[in-house]
């Protein structure tokens, strides 16, 4: 047992770190670290630098721009990443599609879409969830129907993230209806999101912003090429596809870079008449917290090295650990910086009027009760925590 | 990055578990707390002929050359198994004081029994008004030509009461609560002068209150600067503590999911309900949070910056005290009745686990400390 990192992985952090601060621009880091959303370009243009360093997508086959790294290097070049503030790759590209075409589409789909998905010259989203659908993903009902050369899709997606902004969109849609288990007849299919038939709504969450959207199908036509694999295989792929982001759900260096900045700005409030970090119950909360995270850091780094024993195309039960603990403790940060900011947490920015008038208070409060409402998501998405629950009572448990 | 056990530890694991599985069943255990001791000197004879009381000494003084990832094992095992005798007294506390203290000559003296299972450690440290401070120091050690004479009031000494030798902390110099004039000091318990009263502790081990007058005594390393190895070897202690909480946890928890699984009410087990199961799932939760603690601070009791080495210890203890409790009460809970009798062994774990809580520094205090020092984050 060592459980120090070796000297090459040392090296190799500080080759992550130079990368990431000198190369991704500051005033996209800054953003970040305020907690404020970056746009569709400066998305684009953090993914497009390190994808030119070979730097995007580094879990994906050799071929197709991947690393060949060890789980300790991808850990460490997510870590980096997040502590430094550096949004990552689109995950619906990164994460999601791009590994489900490397591992099953066809020749022409890998050619097609695979730069394209690394180089975010496409914008991916992800049409999973529906208004009937959500952890019980397998009850969708949007229908692909063949009809010659096409399939012929109509249904309704929902909670679709950044539709607003994307290009193309993975859908899961029945293709047998009369499939004997529910999870049968389902299939994996590639859309244009400028095919006539498509319609998209914002809908705004309780931070204000626009976030997630519905996305309607009516007689939407897909030509047959645009399905990956094999027709009503379509849940095996999205199984895989859920079970490829396993550690970085956890996201420590995402909590512990807003500690950092929330020990900084509790320097600059004060209560009474010292800073609110000399507190000592505001600190003592505020250690309770970085306890739990060095734990879930060491948990973390228990199931990176545990990858190496196991079957990378199986999703590992432990990362529903990481997720559950994970969110909670993204959350409790966000509550920790609406402590430091105080009352100034009262004004709200209405993003849908627009307004010319200078913010309210102190710069660094706007984004405190923002980022509190909408990070309330993170412990409902990706598998709620109650379906993780599930996973773990199921699978390591044996309930 | 590599959490395995080598060869040598899993066969020291295997081995352990082995024994443990054979003798230290709950009605056995019973059975060594009634002895005279409260513990029984066959099952510390099997220890000694497993290695394991000779485990973190040298070759050269008469051991086995074991760090703190296998002291860590063995506690591990003997948390699940609630083993009461005096291993962590003897071979875990006085085994890194002696380790870090002793000369050559005293380790010469005393290694050999303590690996041979004839001779019983005890760590006498605290006193009345100490609570968990390592400086609270009013016992006093005065010079006598060669050696030293200790005189004061040693209260809750682990085991106390059957060790043959005891290792006191008495301050030679220096005032109360300060970090200089602290010694630590080897003393016969059947020296003249040593009186002791031994009782039961509420998680089924043995404790002593003992007074010392005008005891004679030998220092071990610096009469007066004894402090920072009493803080090393007590960060060691916490290490193999947090080790042991993690094997008490993990009874809990598996006694629990296998209770859920078979006890049935309304005509079907209560496991099926999942309420219960995601109740056992964030208890899962918690003891592997724990368990990566432990782990971490295994890796940090030894570090060389003493800084970083208390903000690990404080973390690593907080973390345990607040799983230990989770899991400990929700174990309690979810056996219903039954947790709540001596009967049976769940409720012994809890017991034990609460003792570790609230010894060697409370959850509340490691907490107030590790914020004092800023916490495990640089702003």
């Amino acid at each position: 047992m060592d459980l120090r990192f070796t000297a090459e992985e040392n090296a190799f952090r500080e080759r992550m770190r130079d990368f990431f601060t000198t190369q991704i621009p500051a005033d996209i880091r800054e953003q970040v670290q305020r907690g404020e959303h970056v746009s569709r370009d400066q998305q684009v243009a953090a993914q497009r630098i390190m994808n030119a360093h070979g730097l995007a997508v580094p879990h994906w086959p050799a071929e197709w721009g991947g690393q060949d790294w060890t789980p300790v290097q991808l850990y460490i070049y997510q870590d980096e990443m997040q502590q430094n503030c550096v949004p990552a790759p689109l995950g619906f590209n990164a994460n999601m599609v791009g590994p489900v075409i490397a591992q099953f589409g066809s020749d022409a789909q890998k050619k097609q879409f695979l730069p394209a998905t690394a180089n975010l010259d496409i914008w991916w989203c992800q049409g999973f969830s529906e208004p009937g659908a959500g952890s019980d993903l397998a009850s969708l009902r949007t229908t692909a129907v063949r009809d010659g050369d096409h399939y012929v899709v109509n249904g309704q997606k929902t909670w679709t993230t950044l539709a607003q902004y994307a290009d193309w969109i993975f859908c899961l849609a029945r293709t047998d209806p009369g499939a004997a288990k529910k999870q049968q007849g389902i299939s994996f299919i590639l859309i244009d999101m400028q095919t006539p038939g498509i319609t998209v709504r914002p809908i705004q969450t309780l931070d204000g912003g626009v976030e997630v959207n519905e996305v309607w199908f009516d007689d939407v036509r897909v030509p047959v090429e645009n399905l990956v694999g094999e027709e009503n295989r379509g849940w095996d792929y999205a199984k895989f596809l859920l079970g490829n982001e396993r550690t970085g759900i956890a996201r420590v260096g995402v909590s512990k870079a807003r500690i950092r900045r929330i020990k900084q700005l509790a320097a600059l409030e004060h209560v009474g008449d010292r800073a609110m970090i000399e507190e000592p119950h505001f600190r003592e909360k505020l250690a309770a917290v970085e306890v739990e995270l060095k734990a879930l850091e060491m948990t973390q780094l228990r199931v990176v090295a545990d990858e190496r024993k196991r079957d990378r195309a199986l999703p590992n039960p432990a990362s529903s650990i990481l997720k559950i603990k994970g969110s909670e403790l993204q959350q409790a940060t966000t509550e920790l910086l609406m402590d430091v900011v105080g009352p100034y947490i009262l004004p709200y920015d209405d993003h849908e009027h627009g307004s010319n008038e200078p913010p309210v208070g102190p710069e660094y409060a706007a984004e405190a009760a923002p980022t509190y409402f909408n990070w309330r998501k993170i412990s409902i998405y990706g598998g709620s925590n109650e379906i993780q629950r599930n996973i773990v009572a199921k699978a390591i448990l044996g309930f | 990055m590599d959490f395995d056990l080598s060869d040598e530890q899993r066969l020291l694991k295997d081995s352990v578990d082995r024994m443990l599985a054979d003798r230290y069943g709950f009605e056995a255990r019973k059975g060594y707390r009634a002895a005279p001791e409260g513990w029984s000197r066959d099952i510390w004879a099997q220890f000694a002929d497993l290695g394991l009381l000779g485990l973190p000494f040298t070759e050269e003084q008469g051991g086995f050359g074991g760090g703190l990832v296998d002291a860590a094992t063995v506690m591990e095992a003997f948390g699940r198994a609630l083993v009461v005798e005096p291993y962590f007294a003897t071979v875990v506390a006085c085994g890194a004081l002696l380790r870090h203290a002793a000369s050559a000559a005293q380790m010469e003296a005393l290694v050999p029994g303590i690996a041979a299972g004839q001779r019983v450690l005890a760590y006498a440290q605290v006193e009345r008004q100490s609570r968990h401070s390592l400086t609270a120091i009013m016992t006093r050690a005065e010079r006598d030509g060669d050696g030293w004479r200790i005189t004061g009031e040693k209260s809750l000494v682990l085991h106390g009461d059957s060790a043959e030798t005891l290792l006191v902390t008495a301050r030679s110099a220096g005032q109360h609560r300060e970090r200089h004039g602290i010694g630590l000091f080897l003393v016969s318990a059947d020296a003249p002068g040593v009186s002791r009263r031994g009782y039961p502790t509420q998680d089924g081990l043995r404790a002593a209150e003992i007074t010392l007058a005008n005891v004679p005594a030998e220092a071990l390393g610096d009469p007066a600067e004894a402090l920072p190895i009493l803080e090393q070897a007590n960060d060691e202690m916490l290490a193999a503590l947090c080790a042991e909480a993690v094997g008490v946890m993990t009874a809990m928890h598996a006694m629990t999911v296998d209770y859920l699984k078979t006890r049935k009410q309304f005509g079907r087990a209560i496991g099926e309900n999942q309420a219960l199961q995601h109740r056992a799932v964030d208890m899962y939760v918690s003891l592997e949070q724990a368990r990566s603690m432990a782990l971490y601070a295994a890796m940090m009791a030894s570090d060389p910056n003493p800084l970083e080495r208390q903000r690990a210890m404080h973390a690593a203890k907080v973390q345990i005290g607040r799983s230990g409790r989770h899991i400990g009460q929700e174990a309690i809970q979810l056996h219903g009745g039954i947790g709540v009798t001596m009967e049976y062994a769940v409720g012994h774990h809890f017991k034990r686990m609460t003792m570790i809580e609230r010894g060697f520094g409370d959850t509340d205090s490691h907490l107030a400390a590790l914020a004092r020092l800023g916490g495990l984050i640089a702003a």
